[in-house]
């Protein structure tokens, strides 16, 4: 391959790369930070990405949208569409199990995706929407390194916007709720608000990261959010960099799309009647090695290193 | 011949921190040994550390003069241990028979004989054998999970506050059970909050305080102690 | 009225389907308290591995039940002792992230063994009865099977459940797990039997399914959740409650395409699971949640 090839190839890897990153650290808010469970990953990335679309894209008659409105308005109303999501299940599901906020994510997933495949007039359904513009458009950053230079600074500031939040007294709460509920509450603490906050947190990075794709790719379908890519590849991202660490969740971003990227290159080479079995044996690849870092490694690359907790929990039941 | 249960120095608790700092106990198959104490004690800690259920850190347990320290729940059903603990003591959505059955789960041959024999005791569980726990009242549950436990034939009973929450009336016919029980030749082990009437019926009575023995004697002895009594008694 | 009655037979069918599979999710909820999220391609498997069983010794459809039964219950314990096992000493919810690790890799691992494409039992369509004097109501023999085989099937499960000693001690461990283990329970043989039948009523829910309409890798993944939505709906915990809730979402879900369009019947399902959450989590029967 050319040189120019090659660098043409890092600016896509990594441009991908950091909206994953994004992704992750809006997963670690969620799981990382107080085991809430969400498989519905994609649902919020594919709620982000057509919001943003449907905001920046010129008038079609074909469907709603067309508003036109600059790169940043699509990217805000992507956040809020999330947020707004984010809230209805956290609401529902704050006080259950998190075997429940599972079920239900995994649902409002499956609901957003029939939404955005039979509802044309909103989404032009199956055939997508094309034309979602770039941003800086007429200036000389207008090329696939300007995008990348934006997507790295909206990494920087969520991991900043995570990482404060994790130190600060919320995240301590958050932490606290996390090891001991019980004893959380008895302290005093809303179990289900502090929740629900951190699922909202981690529902606006998802939201954001979908717009950010939307204006990378520049054409969505429905097909673009099978659960596969919008979900489980985060998850593996999040466990094999290390649940809890913000810093590990943009280890794992890197190294697992690194992977997922290196393994295409391998099933690439096959002829092309094996693309299907190539492109199933990739999943099967990261599947295992999601296991091996649950079975051997459960703390991921970079484990958690929290800072103590001031109030020591209480251990165990004392009795009588 | 050795006795039965023996519990000697018994350092143990959760998670690093001992909540049992040197905490020593008998039973004899005859005998009914009472722990009491306030609360935080450790007393039922105490029952819970004997039985397996917590790691033991120091000391030993020695049952019929063998030492058993850190024994499985399972193995301790094995050698005719049995435990009540105060709380989820029954199978709710199963009936009152289902649940004597699970008792004798590890049992071999024929549990109808004993079967016959919890029902003789408690024959208000006769008359229910077909209804669910879940929807039976305290006393009643109670009886369930004493009878769960009688299901193994077992030459220790281990009771952890078996009047908690009962009416007085219900109380007095617990102890009585008790008594019964135990002119079978089955030892009691329990702790209780209603210390009086318990210490009334021991005859061997520990009070715990901080997780360690503060004074043994006969139950009788330890009502008439003024020490005990100013302890926590109420004078 | 002639609509309605049909869509009751195929409310039923569907609703046979959703309570093989949400008996197996309850009950492993009740003993090993995680939500199996790879239940829905045991399905998968279970059909796939009924296709390779006829198609091998070229017999009727039907005899990919017992065939996919057998090797579902076995892969089912195979999978707990390699990987599940391991895991059950930290927190229920890392199974629940290995289980949807798994449900990727039989998924690739039927795409890599079948391919992607749709596949059937047998080619050719069934012609239905037509009941006249049920105002011309369609039946297909199929259907009738489905819902037969199942209801034996679960007569079964209740019969293993509520006469035998193993049964019983399975209500139990879903009761009160601690007391189980204080009573001598042998919780390892206990899980190995609950894997037995919910991959085996699992692999008959992919049959049936594969039957009826027709085999494809994702056919398990997306009657996942109608599935949860059966056992919440029962009470998660509760084998009974499955049926019944099984039963609900499989005929309200066809029911549903009087009014809406077919496209949506999943969102049927999720809209009652979601009513269900809000109103009363404990479902119908009052789960172990």
């Amino acid at each position: 391959m050319e040189l120019a090839g090659v660098s043409s190839y890092l600016i896509s890897f990594l441009t991908f790369a950091g909206i994953y990153a994004i992704l992750v650290l809006g997963l670690n808010s969620q799981w990382g930070f107080t085991g809430q469970f969400n498989i519905g990953i994609a649902g919020f990335f594919a709620v982000g990405a057509y919001t943003s679309a449907i905001l920046t894209t010129p008038g079609s008659p074909a469907y709603l949208g067309g508003f036109g409105m600059p790169f940043l308005v699509g990217l805000a109303g992507a956040t809020l569409a999330s947020v707004a999501i984010g809230l209805i299940i956290g609401v529902i599901t704050a006080r259950l199990r998190t075997d429940y906020l599972a079920i239900a994510t995994i649902g409002i997933a499956e609901m957003i995706r029939l939404f955005i495949k039979n509802e044309d007039w909103l989404t032009n359904g199956v055939r997508g929407l094309a034309g979602i513009a770039r941003p800086l458009v007429g200036t000389p950053l207008d090329t696939p390194l300007g995008y990348l230079l934006i997507v790295a600074l909206f990494v920087v500031l969520a991991y900043f916007l995570v990482e404060r939040a994790y130190v600060s007294p919320w995240g301590r709460v958050l932490r606290a709720i996390r090891e001991n509920e019980p004893a959380t509450a008895a302290a005093g603490k809303s179990i289900a608000r502090f929740r629900l906050q951190a699922f909202v947190l981690g529902s606006a990075l998802m939201g954001l990261g979908g717009g950010l794709y939307a204006h990378f790719f520049g054409f969505l379908s429905p097909e673009a959010f099978k659960p596969l890519y919008g979900t489980f590849i985060i998850w593996v991202m999040l466990i094999a960099g290390g649940s809890g660490n913000n810093r590990g969740a943009l280890l794992g971003a890197l190294v697992v799309w690194g992977i997922w990227s290196g393994t295409e290159l391998l099933t690439g080479m096959l002829p092309s009647a094996y693309a299907t079995q190539g492109a199933a044996l990739r999943v099967l690849l990261i599947g295992v090695l999601l296991q091996m870092f649950l079975l051997t490694r459960p703390q991921g690359l970079l484990p958690e290193k929290p800072p103590r907790l001031t109030a020591k929990g209480a251990k165990g039941r004392q009795d009588g | 011949m050795s006795i039965l249960l023996e519990a000697r120095d018994l350092y143990a608790g959760y998670g690093g921190n001992d909540i049992l700092k040197g905490v020593n106990l008998g039973v004899e198959h005859d005998e009914i040994a009472v722990i009491v104490g306030p609360n935080g004690a450790g007393k039922s800690t105490a029952m819970k550390a004997v039985f397996g259920l917590l790691n033991i850190r120091q000391g030993q347990v020695l049952f019929r003069g063998e030492a058993i320290t850190n024994t499985k729940p399972e193995q301790m059903v094995r050698r005719g241990v049995a435990y009540v603990p105060q709380e989820h003591n029954i199978f709710p959505s199963l009936t009152v028979q289902e649940n004597l059955e699970m008792g004798a789960y590890l049992m071999k041959g024929d549990i109808r004989p004993r079967l016959a024999h919890v029902y003789e005791l408690f024959p208000r569980l006769a008359e229910r054998r077909r209804q669910p726990t879940g929807q039976m009242s305290g006393g009643e549950r109670q009886m369930v999970a004493m009878g769960r436990a009688l299901m193994i034939d077992p030459s220790l009973l281990m009771l952890d506050e078996p009047t908690a929450g009962l009416s007085p009336r219900l109380i007095d016919e617990t102890f009585v059970q008790i008594q019964r029980i135990n002119a079978e030749g089955i030892g009691v082990l329990m702790v209780e909050q209603n210390a009086r009437q318990a210490l009334a019926i021991a005859t061997r009575g520990y009070v715990m305080a901080t997780g360690a023995n503060r004074h043994e004697d006969t139950g009788p002895a330890l009502l008439a102690d003024p020490a005990v009594a100013e302890m926590f008694l109420g004078g | 009225m002639n609509e309605i009655l049909q869509l009751l037979v195929y409310g039923l069918v569907l609703g046979s389907v959703l309570a093989m599979g949400a008996i197996g999710v309850s009950m492993i909820f009740g003993i090993l308290r995680f939500a199996h999220f790879a239940h829905g391609d045991f399905m998968t498997l279970g059909a796939y591995l009924g296709l390779a069983f006829v198609s091998a010794f070229g017999l009727s459809a039907w005899w990919a039940l017992p065939a996919a039964m057998l090797g579902m219950a076995i892969i089912a314990v195979a999978i707990d002792q390699l990987i599940y096992r391991r895991l059950r000493r930290t927190q229920p919810v890392i199974l629940l992230i290995s289980s949807f690790g798994m449900a990727l890799i039989l998924r690739s691992l039927v795409q890599l063994i079948w391919g992607s494409d749709n596949q059937t039992y047998v080619s050719g369509i069934q012609f239905p009865w037509r009941l006249d004097w049920l105002g011309g109501l369609r039946l297909k023999p199929d259907h009738v099977w489905i819902v037969l085989i199942s209801s034996a099937l679960i007569v079964m499960v209740h019969l293993f459940l509520s006469r035998t000693r193993l049964g019983k001690a399975m209500r139990a461990m879903s009761d009160n797990m601690d007391l189980a283990r204080i009573s001598g329970i042998p919780a390892e043989r206990v899980i190995m039997m609950t894997w037995i039948i919910g991959g085996a009523l699992a692999a008959a829910a992919g049959v049936f399914l594969g039957i009826d309409t027709r085999l494809h890798p994702m056919m398990g993944w997306t009657t996942l959740l109608p599935i949860f939505a059966a056992a919440i709906l029962g009470g998660i915990g509760r084998p009974y409650g499955a049926i019944v809730g099984g039963m609900v979402i499989g005929i309200s879900m066809e029911m549903s395409t009087l009014f809406i369009s077919a496209s949506y019947k999943p969102a049927v399902a999720f809209a009652i699971m979601v009513i269900m959450l809000i109103v009363r989590p404990q479902g119908i029967f009052k789960g172990t949640l």
